[in-house]
């Protein structure tokens, strides 16, 4: 089978490694890979995670994507939004998101691109933004890695906070690493600039350099590790078994 | 005690002008069918504050609103709410746009009676740049850590839906999240209630049903009987959102008129005929995230 893996799959495995050290707490994958790579690090890299069934209640295996049978789900716990909040205004949690803009700094934008009192597209709003960069650790996966997402300059509204700021968040802020459709990359290179960690294969530093809108650092030109026979099981028959995956490159 | 009113008899103790909160989340458990009566009433220039769905952007719709204060506007499976946006690109509405928990730090202030409570959570962010209103606090202990204090969201009116009540406002939400709910009953003067159920006392289910009444009979000023009053949003568990009317409100942002025509200016009888009826409401099954 791994003569034909996705750029979807390496995403997913590269993804998962993020919550590898991160013990019992709330892993949160909001979107289409985040959600998987989530589900796997739970069932390869960190089985104490804590996740929810996307809804109100913390299950024991990760909910697999698509339509399934939810009375198979086995609930373990409570956690509404109410909840929800607790838990990150405490730090006890790692989400990955997927930020419609983000800069050098690693500030990111979900809420309005343009003049903010006109916006010339109004997205979702802030949200959990401020809070969640601000009371824990972070990551973030880019389907699309591009100068639009990746901004010169500084992220039209900043809904979640930077390293610019990181004193202000009592050392709980970390972007602990950004997945994308060219490689991998952190915010650990000089004066927590992102770096590159990886390149997916056939992504080049060229494509990399070019679709940055800012400086960043060539930490290494490895390629991404592959998913592991192990890895491909679980994404394909466990947690994404109708290929949902597939969709988000058209693959 | 008998607080049964109808949708007229709450329109008409509200007035232009007023700070208006709504529970629910997104496109789950808002109080539609008392949001569709203000779209058809006189009211105008309404604050809002709310986890904002179809119903803040029904609102938008009609030129309601003066100021929105919000962290999000969404209809879960549909992200960006189409009529809200409208709304901001055409620069038609004030914004006060917060981190959702410091939306629910104000609700709390306000249900606490408190001027602010502190958080961190804004710092760093141009939450701070656009809402210049906002001020700071520094810790009276030695970390004398500045922090940003969240001012009391107070409001004139919460409108909330729910799955039972009393004519007394013994309110339950049985489905899994209440969200917010009981802390806009609390940050409000005034709590008006739509409810799927209007049962007698013994019919709330004793204990058991008890666990499900997230905020006390006080608090509540009325309550309207609304069977399907949260449609096209969700009321787990007796039905999910309608899919496909949420899609049809979505894309009647380009021109308002058709959809206005078929849905709007009706009694709530007549809005869930308009929409299928009531049984087609209640197969709606409940949506998987």
């Amino acid at each position: 089978m791994s003569d034909s893996i996705s750029l979807a799959e390496i995403c997913i495995s590269a993804a998962s490694k993020a919550w590898k050290d991160d013990g019992e707490i709330l892993a949160t994958g909001i979107g289409l890979i985040p959600r998987i790579a989530a589900g796997l690090a739970k069932l390869t890299q960190n089985p104490d995670l804590m996740m929810t069934d996307g809804e109100t209640y913390l299950i024991s295996e990760p909910a697999p994507m698509g339509k399934r049978d939810v009375s198979y789900d086995q609930v373990e716990g409570y956690m509404s939004y109410s909840r929800v909040f607790d838990n990150l205004w405490g730090g006890k949690r790692h989400a990955m998101v997927t930020p419609t803009q983000i800069d050098c700094f690693g500030q990111t934008n979900i809420s309005a691109i343009g003049e903010y009192n006109s916006p010339k597209v109004q997205l979702l709003g802030v949200r959990g933004f401020p809070g969640n960069f601000i009371n824990h650790k972070n990551s973030i996966f880019i389907p699309n890695h591009s100068v639009k997402t990746f901004v010169n300059g500084e992220v039209d509204m900043v809904s979640g906070m930077g390293y610019k700021n990181k004193q202000l968040s009592n050392g709980k802020f970390e972007i602990k690493v950004v997945v994308t459709n060219l490689g991998v990359f952190d915010f650990n290179g000089t004066d927590n600039s992102m770096q590159l960690l990886s390149l997916h294969p056939g992504a080049t530093v060229d494509d990399v350099k070019l679709n940055t809108g800012f400086e960043l650092s060539i930490s290494s030109e490895t390629v991404t590790p592959m998913p592991s026979e192990e890895e491909l099981i679980l994404i394909r028959e466990v947690l994404d078994p109708q290929g949902i995956r597939n969709s988000i490159f058209g693959e | 005690m008998d607080k049964i009113l109808t949708h007229e008899a709450v329109i008409n103790d509200l007035s232009s002008g007023m700070t208006i909160g709504i529970g629910g989340w997104g496109a789950r458990r808002k109080p539609m069918s008392l949001i569709r009566a203000i779209c058809q009433s006189d009211l105008k220039d309404l604050t809002l504050i709310s986890y904002g769905g179809p119903d803040v952007g029904l609102l938008c719709a009609h030129k309601k609103v003066k100021k929105l204060i919000f962290g999000f506007v969404s209809l879960d499976m549909i992200p960006l709410e189409a009529h809200f946006r409208q709304s901001r690109q055409n620069s038609e509405i004030e914004v006060m746009e917060l981190d959702e928990g410091m939306v629910q730090w104000g609700l709390r202030a306000a249900a606490m009676d408190l001027p602010f409570l502190p958080t961190r959570v804004g710092l760093g962010t141009d939450v701070l740049t656009h809402n210049p209103e906002l001020k700071f606090v520094t810790s009276p202990y030695s970390d004398e850590e500045n922090l940003v204090a969240m001012p009391a969201l107070n409001l004139d009116v919460a409108l909330l839906h729910v799955n039972k009540s009393d004519e007394k406002g013994n309110t339950q939400i049985i489905g899994p999240d209440p969200f917010f709910d009981e802390l806009f009953a609390r940050a409000a003067r005034k709590t008006f209630i739509s409810s799927e159920e209007v049962v007698s006392t013994q019919e709330l289910g004793g204990k058991e049903g008890a666990i499900f009444n997230r905020f006390e009979r006080s608090l509540v000023t009325g309550v309207v009987h609304s069977a399907f009053g949260a449609h096209p949003t969700s009321c787990a568990p007796n039905y999910g959102f309608d899919m496909k009317h949420l899609k049809e409100y979505s894309d009647a942002a380009k021109s308002f008129e058709e959809y206005s025509s078929k849905y709007m200016n009706k009694t709530h009888e007549e809005y869930i005929d308009s929409v299928g009826g009531s049984e087609a409401i209640k197969n709606i099954p409940l949506p998987q995230f």
